[in-house]
């Protein structure tokens, strides 16, 4: 019988290998499940979920409450804007408020890298990091998995580049975590300024030029520019962003093979990716949306059966 | 842990071609399909259907259904790995011959029944088990195709062993817990 190593899922650092695999082997069959005509399983019908969601997110709220629903679990949502955090309280006081209130497991998104960790530490209920400042997005990480996967097979080997703003992107942390643990290379592209000069310690190639990370890879994950996080301009513009780092379909062209393009959402559209590549064959975005609801699935159910 | 073997290979051979007679004299076939029950009821449905296909050379629709996310003994320390669900055709209005090796406490019938119904309405579902232990049922499921009857006491566990890599014969055994 295998089950998670953790009770919570903080991030993909952590994970074994056979975590990795497990989760997105389940999802497998929760993908089958919602294109059923009935999407829906009771598996979780005695487990309260709350999602509490301190920094925006449309997609990701979305598809976890999503995936709550279709395991029959009971949700609560919460944003931080119209709640007491407004008022003062802290997050130890918020979070053990809702817990009292029976609630089993929390889906938290927080703008403080560790915010996930903090609370799995103080707090009875399990706890899925949905993304903590520029930390881990756990659950990301693994859906950019399953759809590569399920595109080109075995990641054993495969060259995957990750392009963009790698500095503050948690996407891009667990990303490399989650890939190389599958077994791909990852090379990261992008403005010297945007690319962390530590980073080559994850064991992870970098590379300033696009048409050459480009050339190398199987699969580009282009991430987006993540305009709120920007307090200090890394670039001279948008423009020549676009014009030096973005994905279009010259430069795809130029290529002479086929790639798979992938997107965390929301894109910018012109600036890292052009609209002609966003919506052509190659790109899987939206085959990425809908699978993060059949990997979401797989974790809260995986970390529910270990509640005991 | 001992073992005794209940069936062997020459008489569960027997018993599937008993079921497929029987199946084949009770359904219509246009409008019936075969859903095996994951892990082993799915063997055992291929095999019947692959014989009463030989006998009628009826291609009957076949499937398979996991129960995992049905399971009423979720977070009860059950196994949490979930097999495929394969069923590529509708099953509104159809007869369903639900296939599974061992009828026990009924529990996994349940949520074989309630996973199927979330594919559509069928007309009607039957079952056909190869083993039935009656006298361990705990929900009120009785089966319509029984291979053979056995009477067991709740800490001996009944297992079909297909043949496999692993195995060469097919048989049934009786295994003795907790000795």
């Amino acid at each position: 019988m295998s089950q998670l190593s953790t009770k919570h899922l903080i991030g993909i650092e952590h994970l074994s290998v056979q975590d990795v695999q497990l989760i997105l082997e389940t999802a497998t069959q929760f993908k089958e499940i919602i294109n059923r005509p009935i999407k829906k399983v009771p598996t979780l019908r005695d487990i309260t979920i709350a999602n509490l969601f301190f920094e925006n997110s449309t997609r990701t709220r979305i598809s976890f409450e999503l995936a709550q629903k279709r395991l029959s679990a009971d949700v609560i949502n919460f944003t931080s804007s119209s709640s007491s955090v407004k008022k003062g309280e802290t997050l130890l006081d918020t979070v053990n408020n809702i817990l009292s209130m029976k609630v089993d497991m929390i889906v938290m998104r927080h703008s403080s890298p560790g915010a996930a960790h903090y609370l799995a530490e103080r707090v009875q209920a399990q706890i899925v990091n949905a993304g903590d400042g520029t930390h881990e997005h756990p659950t990301q990480a693994l859906l950019d998995a399953y759809s590569m996967q399920e595109k080109i097979g075995d990641l054993t080997g495969k060259k995957i580049a990750i392009i963009g703003d790698i500095m503050h992107s948690r996407v891009a942390l667990s990303n490399i975590f989650c890939l190389q643990k599958l077994g791909a290379e990852v090379t990261l592209c992008g403005p010297p300024t945007l690319i962390p000069k530590d980073i080559h310690r994850l064991d992870v190639q970098v590379s300033y030029n696009i048409d050459e990370a480009l050339k190398w890879c199987d699969v580009a994950n282009v991430l987006r520019i993540q305009l709120e996080r920007q307090n200090t301009k890394y670039f001279p513009s948008l423009r020549e962003y676009a014009l030096y780092y973005g994905v279009n379909k010259q430069r795809l062209d130029k290529l002479q093979k086929e790639i798979v393009i992938m997107h965390p959402g929301p894109i910018n559209r012109g600036v890292e990716l052009t609209s002609d590549v966003a919506d052509s064959e190659h790109s899987i975005i939206l085959e990425q949306v809908e699978n993060g609801v059949a990997v979401r699935m797989a974790v809260m159910y995986l970390l529910a059966n270990k509640q005991d | 842990m001992s073992e005794a073997i209940i069936l062997n290979g020459k008489q569960i051979q027997l018993i599937i071609e008993r079921l497929s007679r029987e199946v084949i004299e009770s359904i219509h076939f246009e409008n019936t399909v075969i859903i095996g029950v994951q892990p082993r009821g799915v063997l055992l449905a291929e095999k019947i259907k692959k014989r009463i296909q030989e006998l009628t050379n009826n291609n009957i629709p076949f499937g398979k259904i996991d129960t995992t996310f049905h399971r009423d003994d979720f977070r009860r320390g059950k196994s949490l790995n979930a097999k495929t669900t394969e069923i590529e055709f509708q099953i509104e209005n159809k007869n369903v011959l639900l296939v599974d090796d061992v009828l026990f406490t009924g529990r996994t019938i349940r949520a074989a029944m309630d996973a199927l119904l979330s594919f559509g309405r069928p007309m009607k579902i039957e079952l056909l088990v190869l083993m039935d232990r009656r006298f361990n049922r705990e929900l009120p499921i009785q089966p319509d195709f029984v291979g053979s009857v056995v009477d067991t006491i709740e800490n001996v566990d009944v297992e079909v062993r297909w043949e496999s890599e692993e195995n060469k014969v097919n048989e049934v055994v009786f295994v003795k817990l907790n000795e």
